[in-house]
């Protein structure tokens, strides 16, 4: 029975393969965990991804999956789910496969926003290909393919998802399993394209990429964890906030004459507030804000395959039942006797 | 004082329309057609316009025009030369006057042919004054001035009088042929229903053509063009892109499969998708895509999913699709891809008609990837071809690629049309879950014909995982084993080859069994061949015509035909790509006849290179 499914009952037979340490490891056990608990049969589930080294998702859950080809997962799962809106379709992705090469479907997916849950394995480098520069590595990035650092501007993907549109972004890490896994859990019930950008260490080709975010030293001073309806409050003992001074955001500190009533309280329904917390994106030990975690974004709006079954019904209904013969005899005819 | 009327009776006409792509000629060239068609000829069309939307008024390169013959007889091909020819302007006489023969019959617009006219069409002297029409009969009438006079208490702004000009040629055309407005008179009022006073502009002045023609002097025959004495049955017009889509239709519903078009824009492959979002009350869902990429890729999604999934588009977007075909070769799904080839390479010809792509669609891809091909050779043949893409796709888990091109896509043609019930149900391959343990379903496990079942999403038990890297036999796996590698290297090939058993035998469509010589070819040629060797037959010549619909794999029976002659001709709109194949397989010297000028084969053409080599 569906209800008695665990994470177990998700794994496949296929040993995984991925480097010893990697953190899709991480990735891969809260999905299984967060499929099992969502009660959906296996057999609705399906598992698209592109190429990279997260690509080989699919073939390590036990449900319907596809490890298609560069860049377009995202195509092919609107495709799927245009023609059976009912199946859950999970998309694994990474910052090459979905923001080099599959860039544009990436953003058509979110405007058209079908509901499916975009998992994006950021670890801001080309692990498979052994360690070239991605579109998220910072400039001056010092790879195989740039030996004397990267000189593109690299890309922000919160920005780049609210830039098009979506219905909902969010942000987490690898290295957090509990926060990975609600995040997860949001992504899934959110009703429309679910866009979850996870920081993923790649240990071999970049490891430390987000050290920053993930080191005990490091972690409470550099990153934000935001909830609905919450003030921002960040810090080793939460004393820091974010106080908006306009469409500025502020940090300030709460045992220097400032309250929790000053700050910034998070709303996620609120595009703009959401494209500030996407614009929080320069170096915290370099002098910037707090990284940003949780939900960004989360608004409902109508799904491309509701729209488009809505229009064959509608369709069906205003000019009735398509008549084979009538559409192949067409408004004129003739007949020689 | 009215001169008397004669009647000439004709078999078949050759009429040219040529004039602004603003004038109208390709829709006073189809209801022409369609009126002809509803009188019981047989006819063919070739639309010939150019790839700006409105290239610059009254030049030669923005001319638009269209070609068609009709007859008492059986037609195949819209005509070598023109009896009749339409000139709306200096552009357009300039363009095609050298397609009219001899003593033919040249309809100018005077009006077209003042000094800003003739200098944009870069006359240096004025044709009507000058010897170029001196091999022509000619007829002369200010059309522009007549359709203003037409119109003159209308209160229709100028530029609305001056569009329905075309509507007093038409008119006119049909008083010179003799046939009844009502059809055209039925188009207008549904084009128009919205915008009464351009209706009755448009059908004032069609009128005012007819009379004109009926009570001037200026002119004194009528021709007289039969009923065609056709085979009995119900008749109506096709173009071969509505055809292609009516097919795709019916293949859905053959299958009782939900119908997925994902398709991006492109020409001439763009009426496809135009035709099918019309059709959403047959389940049809129709998805203009982000680019050729996604097209295809949404396809296999879907296709994934159990649907009928076809995708549309012309040589450069085949290319972008290329490596999302080796895709759908390694998954086994049904994939119907149309290619409307247009002439090439890169942007090439988009308006053109070309043949090019027969090699693009046999090996376009990395890697050992075959597809299965089949080519329409006329625009009504664009409907069973599209129904058999879809059959061997369907039935044979696979993608099947189909080549139509730009001339069969804008042509039209009188059709036969099929019932639905005489269509043949397309069977497929899903998977039983009943017959499964758990976890027992092996994805690449195949029946006698290599065909692995279809399991799709929602069948319980049968979960499975299928993707780009090499499979591992019955299980699908990943596998980098070199045996296994070979092994389904040649067991996708033997697959392909398997279809041998599934399509018809190679037919001989004119002539005898056996001779001298055969002309061999595949797609739109189909037309001037088979007028061609008509001819040459009545002339006792030996010759015969097959026609390939089977690309890959060929008919099994080729070889043999081929071996029935002495000499094989390949006419192509390429250079030579079918003829390579042929040599290829069968290692025989055949003879080529390349034409590579974005335009169809005339008949006479193929007459002369048989005659030439006979």
């Amino acid at each position: 029975m569906s209800d008695t499914l665990t994470a177990k009952d998700f794994a496949t037979d296929q040993d995984v393969r991925w480097c010893p340490g990697c953190g899709d490891y991480s990735i891969l056990k809260q999905a299984q965990s967060v499929v099992a608990e969502l009660g959906r049969k296996r057999e609705e589930i399906v598992f698209i991804s592109g190429i990279g080294c997260s690509s080989r998702f699919p073939y390590y859950m036990e449900t319907y999956g596809m490890h298609s080809i560069h860049g377009r997962a995202t195509s092919i799962a609107s495709g799927l789910k245009a023609i059976r809106p009912e199946l859950d379709v999970w998309i694994i992705t990474g910052d090459g496969d979905s923001l080099s090469i599959g860039g544009n479907h990436l953003i058509h997916l979110l405007r058209r926003n079908f509901d499916v849950n975009i998992l994006l394995f950021n670890n801001e480098i080309y692990g498979l290909t052994k360690g070239q520069y991605s579109p998220t590595s910072p400039i001056g990035t010092v790879t195989k393919s740039t030996p004397f650092g990267a000189l593109d501007h690299a890309f922000n993907p919160s920005a780049v998802a609210l830039g098009a549109d979506c219905s909902f972004f969010a942000r987490t890490l690898d290295r957090d399993p509990k926060h990975l896994k609600e995040i997860l859990k949001r992504g899934n019930s959110h009703p429309g394209a679910s866009l979850i950008e996870i920081y993923q260490n790649c240990n071999v080709f970049n490891d430390g990429a987000f050290f920053t975010f993930t080191d005990k030293a490091t972690k409470s001073g550099s990153t934000l964890f935001v909830e609905q309806g919450q003030p921002m409050v960040f810090g080793a003992e939460r004393e820091f906030g974010i106080k908006l001074d306009g469409f500025k955001p502020q940090v300030v500190n709460l045992n220097e004459g400032h309250s929790l009533d000053d700050l910034w309280i998070h709303d996620e329904h609120d595009y703009m507030k959401a494209t500030l917390l996407s614009r929080m994106f320069d170096i915290p030990s370099e002098g910037g804000l707090p990284r940003p975690f949780g939900v960004f974004y989360s608004i409902e709006r109508g799904t491309y395959e509701v729209a488009l079954e809505t229009q064959v019904q509608e369709a069906t209904e205003a000019l009735g039942k398509g008549d084979l013969d009538k559409l192949i005899a067409g408004n004129s005819t003739w007949e020689i006797k | 004082m009215r001169m008397k009327e004669t009647q000439k009776e004709l078999k078949e006409i050759t009429i040219l329309f040529a004039g602004d792509s603003g004038d109208g000629m390709q829709l006073t060239g189809n209801e022409f057609a369609n009126t002809n068609a509803l009188f019981g000829n047989d006819l063919a069309t070739f639309p010939n316009f150019p790839a700006e939307i409105r290239a610059p008024l009254g030049t030669v390169a923005g001319v638009s025009g269209f070609q068609m013959k009709f007859g008492s007889t059986e037609v195949f091909t819209p005509g070598d030369q023109a009896d009749v020819m339409v000139a709306m302007n200096s552009a357009g006489l300039k363009s095609s006057l050298h397609n009219v023969r001899r003593d033919g019959l040249v309809i100018i617009n005077t009006s077209g042919f003042d000094k800003k006219n003739l200098k944009l069409a870069k006359y240096e002297s004025n044709p009507l004054e000058d010897d170029t029409l001196k091999n022509y009969r000619v007829f002369k009438m200010d059309i522009t001035k007549l359709t203003q006079e037409t119109l003159k208490d209308s209160g229709l702004a100028r530029k609305d009088v001056e569009r329905s000009k075309n509507m007093f040629v038409l008119g006119y055309l049909y008083w010179m042929f003799n046939r009844k407005m009502d059809g055209t008179i039925d188009f207008l009022t549904r084009k128009f229903s919205s915008k009464p006073e351009i209706l009755k502009a448009n059908l004032d002045v069609m009128k005012a053509g007819y009379h004109y023609g009926d009570t001037t002097e200026t002119f004194t025959s009528r021709f007289e063009v039969k009923k065609a004495d056709l085979p009995k049955g119900k008749y109506r017009s096709v173009m071969g892109n509505q055809a292609t889509a009516m097919g795709l239709i019916a293949a859905a519903q053959k299958s009782g499969l939900q119908l997925f078009y994902g398709s991006y824009p492109i020409t001439p492959a763009s009426d496809i998708l135009h035709e099918l979002a019309k059709h959403k009350n047959f389940g049809v869902k129709t998805f203009q895509a982000e680019d050729e990429i996604a097209a295809i890729t949404a396809c296999i999604g879907a296709s994934f999913g159990g649907a009928l999934a076809t995708t549309g588009s012309s040589g450069p977007g085949i290319a972008l699709k290329g490596e999302a075909l080796g895709l759908a070769v390694m998954l086994e799904i049904p994939l119907v891809v149309v290619n409307v080839q247009r002439g090439g390479p890169s942007t090439g010809l988009p308006t053109k008609t070309e043949q090019s792509d027969l090699m693009q669609a046999l090996y376009g891809r990395n890697g050992e990837a075959q597809t299965v091909i089949v080519a329409p050779s006329t625009p009504k043949d664009a409907f069973a071809i599209a129904f058999e893409a879809c059959r061997l796709a369907v039935e044979h888990m696979m993608p099947v690629m189909m080549l139509s091109d730009g001339y069969i896509a804008n042509g039209s043609e009188p059709w036969a049309f099929p019932a639905s019930a005489d269509l043949p149900a397309i069977t497929p391959k899903f998977a039983d879950p009943s017959k499964y343990e758990d976890k027992e379903y092996l994805p690449y496990k195949r029946d006698e014909n290599l065909v692995r079942e279809w399991a799709i999403p929602g069948m319980p038990g049968l979960e499975h995982r299928v993707g780009g890297l090499e499979k591992e036999d019955l299980t699908g796996n990943v596998s980098y084993d070199p045996d296994n590698h070979e092994y389904m290297v040649k067991i996708r090939a033997a697959k392909i080859k398997k279809i041998e058993d599934d399509i018809p035998l190679q037919a001989i469509d004119q002539g005898p069994e056996k001779g001298k010589l055969l002309v061999l070819a595949w797609g739109s040629p189909y037309g001037a061949i088979k007028t061609a060797v008509r001819q040459l037959l009545a002339e006792g010549y030996v010759v015969s015509h097959a026609h390939i619909k089977y690309l890959n794999p060929f008919p099994k029976n080729l070889g043999e035909v081929l071996g029935n002659f002495e000499q094989v001709l390949i006419p192509e709109i390429n250079d030579g790509q079918l003829d390579i194949l042929i040599r290829n397989k069968f290692l025989i010297p055949s003879k080529r006849l390349c034409k590579i000028k974005g335009l169809p084969f005339t008949a006479g053409e193929i007459i002369e290179k048989v005659k030439e080599i006979y």
